[in-house]
């Protein structure tokens, strides 16, 4: 079992509530600049806190760490248990950060029921950081649903596109297709639990100390399989983020894209908690194959893509790809990649939908046919989307080249088919990435640009310069990341290649039901 | 100390490069050129005084500056290896860079952004720097790709331009292919050694299985062919011209262009136990040589004709490499270095001093209004002619004694018929522009000038450089061979020089002899006979439409590559929106439910779903109207509630039914 440092102060738990109350705090104001600057507050406030809490982590270890636990529904095993290990710890401050961010971009991008939306995106901070911070399963499983109650109302009321209330509704819909699954999945890890212990659980770390039937590992992985999938998206479950990230408001988008809960997913429960199903070869090929099927399909179509945030999101799914790519690479560096890859989308993918905003925000679109030579107008925000968009290809000296290097080379360990394969998204990248930047950014001004044109604004070029730090920050020095997450990372792989603790015979499995056909895989 | 000095080689640059972007439009651009010139010139210092280290003591240095990536087996630090091949590199590199700047500063007086021109050349500097100084094949990538960006960004200078901004991303975009190629070939190695450090990979070498060895050297190859402009891969450095000249003479001739023959060179180890790579290898560089110099024949820009004689003796240095002469291979690079940045700055002083013209059919007779840039130019011709007893006369004639010594004799011919066509072009170029009738256009005749000291005097020194540069390697010293020995000599070679005895004597003559006929036909075609070569071009309006389309190959790529990407694009983005967008809500229906149970999941699971989502947002709205009231509270309840209870049917759906 992996060890669990307790945590003296109720740092996650506040971490965790303080921007709901924010959020509640903010209902009785009136002055907008006033509500902007609580909320700026509260989570500038969280950044810090979750800066203390990525200072105070130890590196370099497995361990379960600032645990809290209490009962919530002893008679099911459920419990309020929070912990972060590497696995998760960075996603805690990248979450803060990206709603500072979005704070920023919004303070004049919406105008309209600011309140409600300024509430709506602190209640969203929570829900995510309850994603990142629950490791037992239903908790996890509450945020995960809640999560779809800000963004639902994000997307319906503050969206930009004509059918964002298709939008709201498509995302909703299918998140909740996919969690159905997951929830089941969940379910039955929890019955095995009982069969062995008698008494149900759904607390990560107690799951991980029972047996689970070969079997059984395959039809839980599919059926949590769905759920994040869905949510990742995965290809070919990606439909509905076209139009939740084109309709939604641009802030919306920026979390969705930044913020990768779905591949998490894997990280945090499938491979651990079925290690046999995760390393089981069909699984591995099945689900390379759609990570490869989504880096190169993504690539290609974001080449022809005439709107940039249509673009965005193909390019979007295509990194996605890599990051599944890495994960079920199952070594280290795979796994390390896919991890990290996950971070750094947080900042260029997210980063490159913030420009998105800018654009939008002046030329009321983010069409390219009616843009053109945008780099005379506005030099300082046609560099930043350079140096972002260069992250986004994996140049080395940022941050996606490191992501993507580790990735790719777990893939290649994993079979050099794969790594090949994968090696022609780099290519594709710098082709949808440059031709879009060629007809939008360098070339004559176009007819149909406005005559003037602010370049960034100081926010702006707050938002910008934030980014750019953690890109190179990354890049040229990732030892304090990739320290931070070495430990889980090696745990995680040390456990995909010893199994779970029926192949040790520690514990046979009483059965009352026949075995699955599916055992024979073993 | 001289670890230090080492670390500041590639860091002054940076700095400089640092200061003047962020803080470059607070003060004049004279002052940001300075900057960057200074710097440059203080990289060049530095480099010196390595060298005098080197000199004296040739054995192989690693300085660390950090470790940039830990995690598992992986270890990559980043550092430098200081060698005699990384030292003669750091000198071509910070000597004709250091040039090239000075010259810049004349060159690009008065344009618009000049401080960002010289941003870009100075991070182009950093990022060479790694590339030759790097302690392994990742450091040598990031210079690698560094190296890309800023030719993106220096091709794109002139960014409001479409064919710039075309030529930029094509540049970049089929680099990226050869980068592919070189990040494959970079895990080959880790999967072969778990190091990516040189030391100990070229220690290491003999582990690897022949197929294996092929495999990478092959892949490194095709980095190196994307870089270095080698067929299929050559395209895009004719576009790039599109930039400004010194950017053409520093990194589309020097510097950057060269890096894949330095790559190939630095691991001529693995390349050395693989006789299919060599051979490949050889060839492509044979074959471009001679193919880029029948482009050359008959272009009109001044500088695109530069550009297929970059790619043609590019293609010199390939072949030197397949026949096993590394040595030759850098030492063509040296001198090319010095030659062809003589050539391509003193067109572009041509150019600054027809007011941006580049079409020789507009020009002639230049000789006595420029004479300055007249005589160094010419230098530069009889340089890159192979006349003696200037420096590509050496180079290019050691390569040929070389292929013939090992009795690569096809390739030899191919050598020796490219040495005539270079020849021929290039005298073809000096006629049309320096002698003749004037053609050059009325209004801008009369402004014809002289270019001012800043450009001149980089272009004397080159000059210098061009003609005695070749006596660096030239018998019977061999100062240069003997200096990277160490390095860069295959197992087992002796020099051939010396095996071929009176041969060699021969090979010299006939070398020069094939030369001077390129020279005699150009000055009949264009100085006897002036209107001959029209009409020949008339008489084989084919064959000169051929070479004056550049064999129609970027047509032919548009159509086999960029072409049916796009539609495939179109295809797949029609097949997300119409196809996958539908079946996928199916899909899932089908598998939830399965058969009999789809009625049932469609009513409780998925309307189940909408329902919570409806009351959810019904819940919503209303606890918002009375949110003081402390109905949030009460409707997280509701969907904690509606959690468990879903929870807790599909517990019981799911153990009543025999699913496990």
């Amino acid at each position: 079992m992996l060890e669990e440092l307790p945590s003296g102060f109720p740092l996650l738990s506040v971490i965790l509530f303080l921007p709901l109350l924010g959020a509640v705090a903010l209902w009785p104001q009136r002055d907008a600049d006033l509500m902007k600057q609580s909320a700026l507050g509260v989570a500038g406030l969280e950044l810090a806190l979750s800066a203390i809490l990525l200072y105070r982590f130890i590196p370099e270890s497995a361990a379960m760490q600032f645990s809290e636990r209490l009962n919530w529904i002893p008679a099911l095993g459920i419990s309020y248990h929070l912990a972060v290990d590497g696995i998760s710890v960075l996603f805690v401050p990248l979450s803060a950060f990206i709603t500072v961010l979005v704070l920023l971009y919004s303070w004049d991008a919406v105008r309209d029921n600011i309140k409600p939306y300024l509430m709506s995106l602190l209640a969203l901070e929570t829900t995510i950081m309850g994603i990142f911070v629950s490791i037992d399963l239903i908790l996890f499983f509450v945020f995960w649903e809640l999560m779809l109650v800000p963004s639902y109302f994000l997307i319906k009321l503050w969206g930009v596109g004509e059918s964002r209330e298709d939008a709201a509704l498509k995302y909703v819909l299918y998140t909740l297709l996919g969690s159905v699954f997951m929830l089941v999945g969940f379910a039955l890890l929890s019955l095995n639990y009982h069969h062995v212990r008698d008494a149900y659980s759904f607390d990560f770390l107690e799951l991980l100390t029972v047996p689970v039937p070969v079997g059984d590992q395959l039809i839980i992985f599919w059926l949590i399989f769905m759920g994040l999938a869905f949510k990742a998206p995965m290809f070919p479950f990606h439909s509905w983020l076209p139009d939740a990230l084109v309709q939604g408001p641009i802030g919306m988008s920026v979390v969705l894209a930044g913020i990768k809960l779905g591949t998490y997913g894997f990280l945090r429960f499938s491979f651990p908690l079925l290690p046999e199903a995760s390393t089981n070869a069909t699984v591995v090929m099945l689900v390379m194959g759609l990570a490869l099927a989504a880096i190169v399909w993504g690539a290609i179509v974001a080449i022809i893509q005439s709107d940039f945030r249509r673009l965005l999101v193909f390019s979007s799914i295509s990194h996605l790809g890599f990051v599944v790519l890495g994960l079920f690479s199952l070594n280290f560096q795979g796994v390390q990649g896919g991890l990290l890859q996950m971070i750094n989308l947080g900042f260029t993918t997210a980063g490159l939908f913030f420009f998105a905003g800018f654009l939008y925000d002046r030329l009321g679109h983010t069409q390219v046919e009616r843009c053109g030579g945008l780099a005379s107008k506005m030099p300082w925000l046609a560099t930043v989307l350079l140096i972002i968009g260069m992250a986004s290809i994996g140049l080395p000296g940022t941050n996606g080249f490191i992501g993507e290097f580790l990735v790719l080379l777990g893939a290649f360990q994993a079979h050099w088919v794969y790594g090949v394969i994968a090696v022609s998204g780099v290519i594709f990248a710098a082709a949808y990435f440059l031709w879009y930047y060629e007809r939008a950014i360098f070339g004559p001004l176009g007819a149909m640009v406005p005559r003037v044109l602010p370049d960034l604004t100081p926010r702006e070029s707050g938002i910008a310069v934030a980014l750019c730090v953690m890109i190179f920050w990354i890049g040229l020095y990732p030892s304090p990341f990739l320290r931070t997450m070495n430990g889980s990372v090696q745990e995680v792989v040390d456990r995909l290649s010893r199994g779970s603790v029926a192949n040790h015979g520690q514990a046979r499995l009483a059965r009352s039901v026949p075995p699955g056909p599916a055992e024979k895989d073993d | 100390m001289s670890d230090l000095l080492v670390l500041l080689i590639p860091v002054l640059p940076l700095i400089a490069a640092l200061v003047n972007g962020l803080l470059g439009h607070r003060y004049a651009p004279a002052l940001a050129a300075r900057l960057a010139v200074g710097a440059v010139g203080l990289s060049f210092l530095c480099a010196i005084a390595i060298l005098t280290g080197v000199l004296s003591d040739p054995t192989p240095r690693e300085v660390i500056a950090y470790a940039w990536i830990v995690g598992g087996a992986l270890h990559v630090n980043l550092g430098f290896l200081i060698d005699p091949l990384t030292t003669v590199m750091l000198m071509v590199v910070t000597g004709v860079g250091l040039l090239i700047h000075v010259y810049s500063i004349g060159y690009m007086q008065g344009e618009d952004g000049m401080t960002r021109f010289f941003v870009y050349m100075n991070l182009f500097m950093v990022s060479m720097l790694l590339l030759v100084m790097g302690n392994n094949f990742l450091v040598l990538f990031i210079g690698w790709e560094g190296v890309g960006l800023c030719s993106y960004l220096l091709i794109g200078y002139y960014f409001d331009k479409v064919s710039a901004a075309k030529a930029a991303t094509k540049a970049f975009v089929v680099n990226r292919i050869g980068d592919a190629g070189f990040l494959i070939a970079i895990f080959l190695m880790f999967v072969n050694f778990h190091t990516l450090d040189y030391l100990e990979i070229f220690a290491r070498a003999s582990e690897l299985s022949t197929s294996m060895a092929t495999a990478i050297a092959l892949c490194l190859l095709v980095g190196a062919v994307g870089k270095s402009a080698q067929i299929p891969l050559y395209t895009w450095l004719p576009d790039a011209m599109e930039g400004p000249t010194p950017v053409s003479a520093l990194i589309h001739a020097a510097t950057m262009v060269t890096a894949g023959v330095y790559m190939v060179v630095r691991s001529h180890t693995v390349y050395d136990m693989a006789p299919v790579a060599l051979a490949t290898l050889g060839m492509i560089g044979g074959l471009t040589a001679l193919y880029a110099a029948t482009i050359g024949l008959v272009q009109n820009d001044i500088k695109r004709v530069l550009a297929y004689s970059t790619v043609s003796q590019l293609g010199y240095m390939f072949l030197a490499c397949g026949v096993g002469a590394y040595i030759a291979a850098v030492f063509h690079l040296i001198t090319h270095a010095f030659f062809k940045a003589l050539l391509f700055l003193s067109a572009g002083a041509v150019i600054h001093s027809l007011a941006g013209e580049q079409d020789i059919r507009r020009m002639g007779g230049l000789s006595r209004k420029i004479p300055l840039t007249h005589a160094v130019f010419l230098i530069g011709v009889l340089a890159i002619a192979g006349i003696p007893p200037l420096a590509g006369f050496w180079s290019k004639d050691e390569i040929m004694v070389h292929a013939f010594a090992h009795h690569h004799y096809g390739l030899f011919l191919m050598a020796a018929l490219g040495v005539l066509l270079t020849s021929f072009y290039m005298f073809r170029l000096t006629y049309l522009t320096f002698y003749g009738p004037s053609r050059v256009a009325p209004d801008v005749e009369h402004h014809i000038h002289e270019s001012p000291p800043v450009m001149t005097v980089p272009l004397v020194i080159l000059a210098g450089l061009s003609v005695f540069g070749g006596l660096l390697g030239a018998p019977p010293a061999h100062v240069f061979p003997g200096f990277l020995a160490s390095v860069a000599m295959p197992a087992g070679a002796v020099s051939p020089v010396e095996d071929v005895g009176a041969a060699g004597i021969v090979l010299l003559v006939v070398s020069v002899g094939i030369a001077l006929v390129g020279w005699g036909l150009a000055h009949y075609l264009y100085a006897v006979r002036p209107g001959m070569a029209d009409d020949w071009s008339e008489r084989y309006a084919g064959a000169y439409r051929l070479l004056l389309n550049k064999y129609h190959v970027d047509e032919l790529y548009d159509a086999m590559v960029v072409e049916p990407t796009k539609r495939l694009g179109q295809l797949w983005d029609w097949i997300d929106r119409r196809i996958i967008d539908r079946v996928v809500m199916g899909i899932g229906r089908g598998t939830n439910a399965g058969g009999a149970g789809a009625t049932w999941t469609e009513k409780h699971v998925i309307y189940g779903g909408l329902n919570v989502v409806g009351y959810a947002s019904h819940c919503v709205a209303w606890s918002w109207r009375k949110l003081q009231t402390g109905l949030v509270n009460h409707y997280a309840a509701v969907i904690v509630i509606g959690l468990v209870l879903l929870v807790h049917v599909l517990l019981v759906w799911v153990t009543s039914t025999s699913v496990l």
